[in-house]
């Protein structure tokens, strides 16, 4: 990653404002890190080449959108890490993603319910955010909410299509339902970030409070696709705390080796 | 903050050396539509020249992850440097966000040119040109009827994939003289 400034008004609020303020954003930049990582498993593997180059974008758009979060993160803390110390210098344990995003791909169809469930949560997300007292969010979410309504649109188009295809595709539609719903309800989860979410009013979005118009845009999605809501019997918990799936540790090898043995490389 | 920073631009700098030295950031071309100049994007958000003489540039990306906005970065210190400028200073600001409103008309023009189907007005988050974007009624749905061949200027054309080869361009197919296009995503 190159070296890129981004502007940001000085910010020399209180101490624990500014540690919650780094820990909201790293759970932000995290999630869009990571599944940015996953998506760039499917280039060269998608059903088509169309699809190849679609997932890639999408990647790229949440890479950006990591590395914009990553940075102000690293400002925000003031101890002089910058986006790559912080993508590729911390542990499994120091990560705040979700842990719907380090999920396996699986097939098209667990990755397309991966999508929509998170594209319809992070569109809710940035329009929260458009409004938040933050400038470089609120300038972040501007820009983000716009990428991320096509990245809605293009896991709606596919749900859609599987569901409604042949009796082949639909059961396998479903079954990447079946298999991603389990971690849905983290994502709403408020009770791991609690307190920052008290210290930081008017900055950030309160997850809990995006569920109702998530449900609505999802619900219709799966009705018109004649799929089922999954009635998922567990749920994935702790991703804002540090814990997660076995997924991440395999993942993070993959994102982190070069730059940990070849440290300060460039192109 | 674009309001102080003009104000401060004008205060501190000779005008001529600014509308001289703003003219060169203008005209670097962008990198992967190369007949653009960053005037025509509507991405050089302001020049400012400090009492030291460092040149401050404010650009805008297009996206947040398009890889040309480094390259741009590094194009514009380039170009300021060889125009006389002693030290340069780039910077990217996120808002207000851009938006494909801001290209120009001569923009557009150079675009259907090159071969590629400019950009139509910019919907409100949350709405897409066509397909299944409003499918829950709650917001509203722009639609948009086709884009035009930039080649044979035919209407019948076909969004073969809402990603191209760049964030920013749509993949279409002519259904008149069935050649491929870029179409430039309204955004």
């Amino acid at each position: 990653m190159s070296v890129e400034s981004i502007e940001n008004p000085a910010r020399t609020g209180d101490s624990v404002i500014r540690t919650a303020l780094t820990s909201y954003l790293l759970g932000l930049g995290d999630d869009a890190l990571i599944l940015a990582q996953r998506l760039g498993e499917w280039v060269t593997r998608a059903p088509q080449i169309e699809e190849d180059i679609a997932l890639a974008n999408i990647a790229l758009d949440l890479l950006g959108q990591a590395r914009t979060l990553l940075t102000y993160a690293g400002e925000v803390e003031g101890e002089g890490r910058d986006e790559d110390d912080l993508a590729y210098l911390r542990d499994e344990r120091d990560f705040r993603n979700v842990q719907l995003v380090e999920i396996e791909n699986g097939d098209f169809g667990v990755t397309m319910a991966r999508q929509l469930t998170f594209a319809a949560y992070q569109f809710e997300l940035y329009t929260g955010l458009l409004t938040s007292d933050d400038h470089t969010l609120a300038g972040l979410a501007a820009k983000a909410v716009k990428e991320v309504t096509y990245h809605r649109d293009h896991a709606t188009q596919w749900v859609l299509r599987l569901g409604t295809g042949t009796a082949e595709s639909h059961r396998r539609m479903q079954a990447g339902l079946d298999a991603t719903w389990p971690y849905v309800e983290e994502l709403f989860d408020n009770r791991d970030v609690a307190d920052l979410l008290a210290a930081l009013p008017g900055i950030a979005v309160d997850p809990a409070t995006l569920r109702p118009a998530w449900s609505a845009y999802v619900g219709d999605v799966l009705d018109e696709a004649t799929l089922v809501r999954p009635q998922p019997r567990w749920r994935s918990r702790g991703g804002r705390r540090g814990y997660h799936s076995e997924n991440l540790g395999h993942l993070l090898p993959d994102l982190q080796n070069l730059h940990r043995s070849h440290p300060g490389a460039t192109w | 903050m674009i309001a102080t920073f003009a104000q401060s631009a004008v205060q501190t700098t000779d005008p001529t050396e600014l509308t001289r030295l703003r003219a060169v950031a203008a005209s670097v071309l962008d990198p992967e539509i190369p007949v653009l100049t960053l005037d025509d994007l509507g991405i050089l958000r302001a020049v400012r020249i400090d009492d030291d003489g460092t040149v401050h540039v404010r650009l805008t990306p297009t996206y947040t992850g398009c890889p040309a906005t480094a390259v741009i970065a590094a194009d514009v210190q380039a170009a300021l440097l060889a125009a006389g400028a002693e030290r340069v200073e780039v910077r990217t600001v996120l808002s207000p966000a851009w938006t494909t409103d801001w290209i120009s008309a001569d923009g557009r023009r150079k675009l259907t040119e090159y071969g590629i189907d400019p950009p139509g007005q910019c919907s409100p988050p949350g709405s897409l040109p066509a397909g299944r974007a409003g499918l829950s009624g709650r917001r509203p749905v722009v639609l948009t009827l086709s884009a035009r061949c930039p080649r044979c200027g035919s209407t019948r054309t076909r969004e073969v994939s809402r990603f191209g080869s760049t964030p920013c361009k749509a993949h279409w197919t002519c259904q008149s003289c069935l050649e491929p296009f870029d179409s430039f995503k309204a955004i």
